[in-house]
């Protein structure tokens, strides 16, 4: 075949590489990124949705999980800690409350740490133990959640989310056994059955469903305590950030490791809210007006609340 | 001078796959509108799918459409979510921009077309809404990787220079939401394929990246929003006595 250019041409894949040498092409990003990173042919594979798979082929080292595998064992050092997270099932939802307090051993950490995440539109995620790992677990989940949404045009289900949030923490397993426990405690509006669930989990990647309250960290014993003669079923999302906020008081009551609602400086607990409106987290002055009114009853009864010594009365 | 068996000129090769991906790109698909307004940027293509989508949110502030071949638009779409989302993770949200996005697009198309024997059947688009019209931000990347960076609105697929010349003639930047869904609708249904027939909600793909939010801005307008926003623009066109073609 002669084009006139008196040239002999051949068809579009005689002189052409084939589709597989694309593999050896590196796309850094802003060049900085060294050679066999952020390779093109990990962004075009036909892979899954998961986030986290993505980042395992084209960036493991953005992974949580790639910190962990050969430190030395039983050396603990001393990082911050998250203590006290309570949540119960409200009516049309659930609701989320966490203290802000985080500890390094005898030493107080931080003082206004955050400890309640929103993870999407319809759920939330309160996290207990070393801080810097269960931080960096809740983002990766939220990233993770957003990522399938976009990828397959509809969210995951809320036992998808809790599914793949135990995977998290089940990855985290090297970590643990050398100290670094991070647990996360999962609440969401479940948009098939328009409810509110929760799901706890341990450190050995189980899942477990809780029915309408639940705890998590080193003061969720003696806030769990507090939930069980204050919380009712069917009780409205105000009436449960109350007990929820009792609740913590309690926890901070009794643990050293919980803050309790720190008056001088404002700072009060993370309450959020998962409803079919979405997520909500109360904003601070909101969160202040319910906690002065519970240390204002405690100002008259520090035990707080009395429940009805019997059930019936 | 004697040449090798089966040699073909680069410009002769470069020339036959551009010709290539042009021809189909024009023949397999319908213009896709994305043009900023008061409200935010509105994009709107005629796509009867209501699960093969044209536009989709890329991060925040970011929205991506393309015109072509599905199949492979649908790769690059995923590509550029992973993209996004890997920036997002390693450095901050605020650190995910449409130029980044679309100069990495530039290189992924670019390299597509000189190494593999059939370019991409695709153009895209990668928009990005800002505080205020004049700051939005609107890339349109060709197959061959050529990133250009267009002002206020840009048409791609289809006849595409006549859909964009009708909205040149009527556009501007301070048009409310419904004068921008009249204007692409008045420019997709002078199309010429065919009758210019009214399109209707089920014919329509529309999403807007809103202004006003926070977060996540991308919204698919759909259902009973997309009927209304359809009889609001329906309303506006008549009173600009051209009621042939506003749906």
């Amino acid at each position: 075949m002669s084009d006139g250019t008196g040239c002999l041409r051949v068809g579009l894949h005689g002189t052409l590489p084939a589709v597989g040498t694309l593999d050896r092409k590196d796309f850094a990003v802003g060049g900085i990124e060294p050679q066999g990173r952020w390779q093109a042919a990990a962004f075009l594979a036909a892979g899954s949705s998961s986030f986290a798979d993505f980042l395992s082929q084209a960036a493991p080292d953005l992974l949580p999980r790639a910190r962990h595998g050969d430190g030395a064992a039983g050396v603990v050092p001393d990082v911050p800690h998250g203590t006290t997270i309570v949540t119960a099932v409200c009516d049309g939802g659930v609701v989320m409350a966490g203290d802000r307090r985080a500890t390094a051993g005898n030493m107080i950490a931080q003082r206004h740490m955050e400890k309640v995440f929103r993870s999407d539109e319809y759920s939330c995620v309160g996290i207990s133990g070393a801080a810097g790992v269960a931080v960096d677990m809740v983002r990766l989940f939220a990233v993770e959640l957003e990522h399938y949404e976009k990828l397959e045009g509809r969210s995951l289900s809320l036992e998808g989310k809790a599914n793949r949030l135990a995977g998290f923490v089940k990855a985290n397993l090297g970590g643990a056994m050398q100290g670094l426990v991070a647990v996360p405690l999962l609440a969401g509006y479940d948009e098939e059955t328009r409810q509110g669930r929760i799901f706890s989990f341990t450190v050995d990647g189980g899942k477990y469903e809780e029915q309408r309250f639940a705890g998590i960290g080193s003061g969720s014993l003696f806030a769990r305590g507090a939930l069980k003669k204050l919380y009712r079923d069917g009780m409205s999302a105000e009436d449960v950030v109350l007990v929820l906020m009792q609740a913590l008081y309690d926890a901070a009551d009794e643990d050293s490791a919980t803050g309790g609602p720190d008056m001088s400086r404002r700072i009060y607990p993370v309450v959020a809210t998962v409803t079919e409106d979405g997520y909500q987290r109360l904003a601070d002055d909101e969160a202040g007006r319910y906690a002065d009114a519970v240390v204002a009853e405690r100002m008259q009864r520090p035990d707080g609340p009395a429940a009805p010594l019997r059930s019936d009365s | 001078m004697s040449m090798p068996f089966g040699y073909v000129s680069p410009e002769q090769l470069m020339k036959d796959k551009a010709d290539y991906a042009r021809r189909r790109i024009a023949q397999n698909s319908r213009s896709c509108v994305v043009l900023s307004c008061e409200a935010g940027i509105l994009l709107v293509t005629p796509n009867s799918s209501r699960a093969l989508r044209k536009f989709s949110e890329l991060y925040d502030l970011i929205a991506f459409a393309a015109v072509g071949r599905y199949n492979e638009f649908e790769t690059l779409r995923k590509a550029g979510v992973r993209y996004a989302d890997a920036t997002g993770f390693q450095y901050d949200r605020r650190d995910v921009t449409a130029r980044g996005l679309a100069d990495w697009y530039g290189q992924l198309l670019g390299s597509l077309f000189t190494d593999s024997p059939k370019p991409y059947e695709v153009e895209i688009v990668v928009a990005q809404v800002a505080k205020t019209a004049a700051d939005d931000e609107i890339y349109r990347i060709t197959f061959d990787g050529a990133v250009g960076d267009e002002r206020d609105f840009v048409v791609v697929g289809g006849l595409a220079e006549r859909v964009a010349e009708v909205i040149k003639q009527q556009y501007s930047a301070s048009m409310s939401l419904t004068d921008a869904m009249r204007l692409a609708i008045l420019a997709l249904a002078g199309q010429g394929d065919g009758a210019s027939e009214p399109l209707t909600a089920g014919q329509l793909e529309v999403a807007l990246l809103e202004r006003e939010r926070t977060h996540r801005t991308f919204r698919r307008i759909t259902g009973p929003r997309l009927e209304a926003l359809l009889a609001a623009a329906k309303a506006d066109g008549e009173d600009a006595a051209s009621p042939d073609v506003a749906g």
